[in-house]
């Protein structure tokens, strides 16, 4: 009997969606082993990697699909709203396998009856708003409806498709390679939960959904061949992330818990609702993995433009307990877990 | 964390790496010069323990300092007989009201979740005030399912004063903190030689409640807030008591606590509510340590409303992963989760089998939310 995931009682729960390690032992023991028992060949990257995307090779190139469905409440929320989190979402899988050129994209929206069609006006300039950051563009889409209380709202999915040369995983790393950030952590889920609270927070604490392909691409052309594995910390935030990089590539990992950016806005709304930064979602940043030569060029690289000029080298891979990962708090050290399931602001 | 601004001033104030290091370094030398090990001293305190956890401050500690965890956590002590009161008045069809923590707390045999699962309606509040704005809402009665320290019952009591409307009623669970460290104190097998009382619960009784308490068992105590430094600050207090043979109350959180406490508080408490004798889970009968209603609030006292049958909770037989179970043992501070058999794989926060997985301020809780013990000191480093 797994303890921490699979689908307990027979049922789906919440924490099943959570991006933690129930999420993963849910879609291991449902989908993957089901659908893709074979282990991976060298020419493809599938279901069993459970990698951002998958990967196929055409010819001397790497064709990277994937997919992705966006439900958020509040729709609206400050820095940004579920159009541009649909947009920067795909563009950023994509860009997290190295393929910064979205060639198009796809996008569905399902939406309840009784949505205010300004609402859904609105959500669709914000996706062409994105795409146009992104340089990207939706080419096909879908639209249902679904009657009142079916769904909460409006449901987006988008697929993307992109070629790229060379294929970054997420389970490259080797005890050595040191660890970075490409910004402050835990913005977004704050922001979100602050708003979900109507915590009524003075300050800017705001969102940071983004798409990332061209900051990715801007390192990836200074430093090539530097980073050798990454990977976007969405739900579960940087703790999920680091845990699956460790577990998929077979090093422990060890951060320094005080050259990790966090915004003071997102620090205050962490402290206050006893929610880590650490465990908050982000939508518009990156944790590269980079060989230990390289880090310094990579760090330089990630300042020198727009988006990463907050990005810190924030941890090392060791050799030793490999799958975990250790917060050095500056004061002492602790393992840092993974969040398990939907976050509870601490009450008392 | 990098930080910007003022608020990176105040948090080198209080967490301060270098200065942290240098307290590690006078924790090392004192317990050196007390020349005993182990030195185990107890804190009471549910945000002592998520503090230590939190920041990692047990690395810090040296080996030969035992640092226990109490009981500190209202909800863990909330025992079953007052579980099993919440269960039977929801499965009467009386809404309730309580803190979510309170939700999944074994009663004799079943939770206020499960009986919400089974049907039972159960509203999770923020706060007693949310239940309040809830029950002026409806028609039918409410009753707050209420727990906490003095801290917390302050604000059930201001509420009642506050004149809530009719349908609104306390079951209250609420304990009070200092006769539990009394009984702490007595027991046997503890060999607790300081307490670290909790800054915030002093800040309403005072530092002055504790004198009596020195005196009685010629044990230091000293008042501590919730910083990583506050905490390291405080326990070198503490040492040097020892170390000195110096019973005595030292007040480490000047900041907030003053010798009398917050008096207009107090008198809140005690106009609302009288301590009475009464079992917390795992520990013991504790007298004084539970608070009731007085007499004069008896229409608000869901005890005095309702008609609460916890009778027919005694036909069962209780779960039985629940008797391996040593959660009382822990919150006494005489073993530690590591010891327990159950912590980490039957009992998670998913699916607790004790009071202490469930609540955020549980001990267990919150090792396992920190990793539960691994001695992190030393080895690899940036």
């Amino acid at each position: 009997m797994s303890v921490a995931g699979g689908a307990s009682n027979g049922r789906i729960a919440l924490k099943h969606g959570a991006g933690g390690r129930a999420m993963r032992e849910l879609v291991r023991e449902v989908f993957v082993d089901a659908m893709a028992p074979e282990a991976e060949s060298a020419d493809a990257i599938g279901l069993s990697a459970m990698d951002d995307g998958a990967a196929i090779r055409v010819g001397d190139r790497w064709l990277v699909v994937t997919t992705d469905s966006y439900v958020i409440q509040p729709p609206f929320f400050p820095g940004g709203d579920i159009g541009r989190l649909a947009v920067s979402g795909t563009v950023n899988d994509l860009a997290m396998m190295g393929a910064t050129q979205p060639a198009m994209l796809t996008c569905a929206v399902i939406v309840e009856e009784g949505f205010a069609r300004a609402d859904l006006e609105r959500i669709r300039d914000s996706i062409r708003e994105a795409c146009a950051e992104a340089d990207a563009a939706v080419v096909t889409g879908d639209t249902k409806v679904m009657g009142k209380g079916d769904i909460d709202g409006i449901v987006l999915n988008t697929a993307g498709v992109a070629l790229t040369d060379s294929v970054i995983r997420d389970c490259g790393l080797k005890p050595g390679d040191r660890i970075l950030v490409t910004g402050t952590v835990g913005d977004h889920g704050l922001a979100i939960m602050a708003a979900r609270h109507s915590l009524g927070l003075d300050g800017d604490l705001a969102s940071d959904v983004a798409p990332l392909n061209h900051l990715v691409r801007h390192v990836l052309e200074r430093a090539p061949g530097a980073v050798v594995a990454m990977k976007d910390p969405t739900r579960g935030g940087v703790a999920s992330t680091m845990h699956e990089m460790a577990e998929k590539s077979g090093v422990g990992i060890v951060l320094d818990g005080r050259r990790i950016p966090v915004s003071d806005p997102a620090r205050a709304a962490g402290e206050l609702l006893g929610i880590d930064p650490l465990c908050a979602a982000n939508e518009g940043k990156a944790i590269l993995g980079v060989r230990p030569e390289a880090a310094a060029r990579v760090l330089e690289a990630l300042r020198s433009h727009r988006q990463g000029r907050r990005a810190e080298i924030v941890g090392t891979c060791v050799a030793e307990r490999p799958g975990l990962v250790i917060l050095d708090t500056g004061l002492g050290r602790r393992l840092l877990t993974e969040p398990e399931g939907e976050l509870l602001p601490r009450i008392c | 964390m990098t930080d910007s601004g003022d608020s990176g001033a105040r948090q080198l104030k209080f967490r301060d790496p270098d200065r942290a290091a240098a307290m590690a370094e006078l924790m090392k030398r004192l317990v050196k010069q007390i020349g005993r090990a182990p030195v185990s001293v107890m804190h009471v305190c549910g945000s002592h323990e998520q503090a230590i956890a939190r920041f990692g401050l047990r690395a810090l500690f040296p080996p030969e300092l035992n640092v226990i965890m109490g009981p500190g956590c209202p909800v863990c002590v909330t025992d079953l007989p007052e579980v099993d009161e919440a269960v039977a008045l929801a499965e009467q069809g009386v809404r309730i009201a309580t803190y979510g923590d309170m939700l999944r707390v074994p009663g004799s045999v079943k939770s206020l979740a499960d009986a919400q699962a089974a049907g039972a309606r159960v509203d999770v509040v923020y706060s007693v005030g949310q239940a309040v704005e809830l029950a002026a809402r409806l028609k039918e009665p409410l009753v707050f399912f209420a727990s906490g320290f003095e801290t917390t019952a302050v604000t059930t009591a201001a509420v009642l004063l506050a004149g809530p409307p009719e349908n609104f009623s306390v079951l209250s669970a609420h304990k009070y903190i200092p006769p539990v460290m009394e009984i702490v104190a007595e027991m046997p097998r503890t060999r607790v030689e300081g307490f670290l009382a909790a800054g915030h619960a002093a800040t309403i009784t005072g530092w002055a409640i504790f004198e009596r308490f020195v005196e009685r068992h010629r044990l230091a105590v000293v008042v501590a807030g919730f910083e990583p430094l506050d905490i390291l600050a405080g326990l070198v207090e503490l040492l040097k008591l020892i170390r000195d043979r110096r019973p005595s109350v030292v007040n480490m959180y000047p900041r907030c606590v003053t010798r009398e406490g917050n008096r207009r508080a107090q008198e809140i408490l005690w106009r609302v509510f009288r301590p009475v004798g009464g079992r917390w889970r795992g520990i013991a009968h504790v007298p004084n340590g539970n608070l009731r209603l007085r007499d004069e609030w008896a229409h608000f006292d869901a005890r005095r409303r309702f008609r609460i049958d916890v009778s027919r909770m005694w036909d069962y037989a209780p779960p039985s992963l629940a008797q391996s179970c040593i959660c009382g043992d822990i919150m006494a501070g005489i073993a530690s989760p590591a010891d327990c058999t159950l912590f980490g794989k039957q009992c998670i926060p998913d699916t607790p089998v004790g009071a202490c997985m469930v609540s955020m301020e549980g001990t267990c809780r919150i090792w396992h939310e920190y990793g539960g013990r691994l001695n992190l000191a030393g080895g690899e480093s940036l």
